[in-house]
């Protein structure tokens, strides 16, 4: 993909791209933890999505299905607050390798 | 009452990829308050770190009409914006029934501190905005300077603690206070652990006529110095211990808004944090002290403010 410069600014510095953030893949810094979801004991109590401040906990459907990696920092804070009798959300180690894509 | 499933259905007005911390609090705030409302929002930031993480070159994570405005003057750029839109509804240029909502935002450091004068101005003027402040007691966004939000005792870049000095010296500026001086409408302090209450004061800010306030207390382990999983564990502590206690000042009436069961000491709050960690030491005892003896009378005095 071609790299963006101060060029291709609209004059006023406007961006017209509302939301085009969701290119910028924050999973690719991910702290070497990783949450892992377990269906079967999620209560849907909606407190991991409120918690995650990079947006990373997938809803479809008026349900939490699920971890959005591409977002994912690994900061913990849904396995921390998930409160199910057994966790919904648990925390794992994960190599940490090189990401592919990222931003451009 | 507002239900989270709910909330979860509404679009985001910030989205995934900005480049806040891991467990930062911004965005947990900003999640709740920005779904106060179901009508179009202008949003004016002045620089900080809700500013320059979502608004990284060439990318924006807004999904609303956002103004990037210097450190100081947030307030004034939104109050401009506010007065455009009524004098557009005035000529008829936008059509009487449709409303538009306005949102001035800005850290600690832009707020307590370097946006304070345009900050009051607007409130005096009675712009029909909410400005929020979302506090996280340091200039976290250009590493950690003391701010005059930052707490007694912190150990901030600018005010480090060491052999000399036992970190920041002075008690921070209470500055909800200082918004509620100005006798505008609304006036609340905020946290995100109590999402239904920030969510209720954001509505009430909102709907509201005039300038409503909102002190909303910010997760910062970058500077604060936790264990990140820890952030919401660590905010329903500061509101159990009274350090930052939920109230509202409505029409100037005060009213606290939760009174913990049992007030826990401070110790548990600032026990997790590294910037307070050499207040364990014998000579730094007297900070300590201090510390709980302040947030004992404010906590009593606020309660005397809702007793009148």
């Amino acid at each position: 993909m071609k790299k963006e410069t101060w060029k291709e600014l609209t004059i006023g510095t406007i961006n017209l791209d509302a939301g085009n953030s969701v290119k910028n893949l924050t999973g690719t810094w991910r702290s070497g933890h990783k949450p892992e979801f377990i269906a079967d004991n999620c209560i849907q109590c909606f407190f991991c999505w409120l918690y995650c401040p990079h947006f990373a906990i997938l809803v479809e459907d008026e349900e939490v299905i699920g971890i959005n990696y591409d977002y994912c920092t690994g900061c913990g804070m849904c396995a921390e607050e998930c409160p199910s009798k057994e966790k919904s959300i648990v925390m794992v180690k994960e190599e940490i390798k090189l990401a592919e894509g990222g931003t451009t | 009452m507002a239900k989270l499933k709910d909330l979860a259905k509404m679009e985001d007005r910030l989205v995934a990829g900005h480049g806040m911390c891991l467990g930062c609090g911004i965005p947990l705030i900003f999640k709740v308050v920005l779904r106060a409302t179901e009508d179009p929002l202008i949003i004016a930031n002045a620089t900080g770190c809700l500013e320059v993480c979502t608004t990284i070159f060439p990318r924006t994570a807004w999904n609303v009409t956002w103004i990037h405005s210097a450190f100081e003057n947030a307030a004034s750029t939104i109050a401009g914006v506010e007065a455009m839109y009524k004098a557009l509804k005035r000529k008829g240029k936008i059509p009487k029934d449709k409303t538009i909502k306005f949102l001035g935002t800005a850290g600690d450091g832009g707020t307590y501190d370097i946006g304070l004068q345009a900050l009051s101005g607007t409130m005096e003027r009675g712009h029909d905005i909410v400005y929020l402040c979302y506090d996280n007691n340091a200039y976290a966004n250009t590493g950690g300077q003391r701010s005059s939000a930052t707490p007694l005792g912190a150990s901030a870049s600018t005010s480090p603690a060491g052999t000399q000095s036992p970190g920041k010296l002075q008690w921070r500026k209470d500055l909800t206070k200082i918004l509620a001086a100005h006798n505008v409408p609304y006036v609340a302090q905020a946290c995100p652990s109590r999402w239904q209450d920030l969510y209720n004061k954001a509505k009430k800010a909102f709907e509201i006529e005039g300038p409503a306030f909102l002190n909303v207390l910010c997760l910062c382990p970058t500077e604060w110095k936790y264990e990140e999983s820890k952030g919401i564990e660590l905010a329903k502590i500061a509101v159990d211990s009274c350090v930052w206690p939920l109230y509202e000042v409505e029409n100037g009436k005060y009213k606290v808004n939760y009174k913990p069961k049992e007030k826990k000491p401070i110790l548990e709050w600032i026990k997790p944090q590294g910037r307070f960690r050499h207040l364990f030491k014998e000579e730094n005892a007297w900070v300590l002290e201090e510390f709980q003896k302040k947030v004992d009378e404010e906590w009593e005095e606020l309660n005397r403010l809702a007793s009148l």
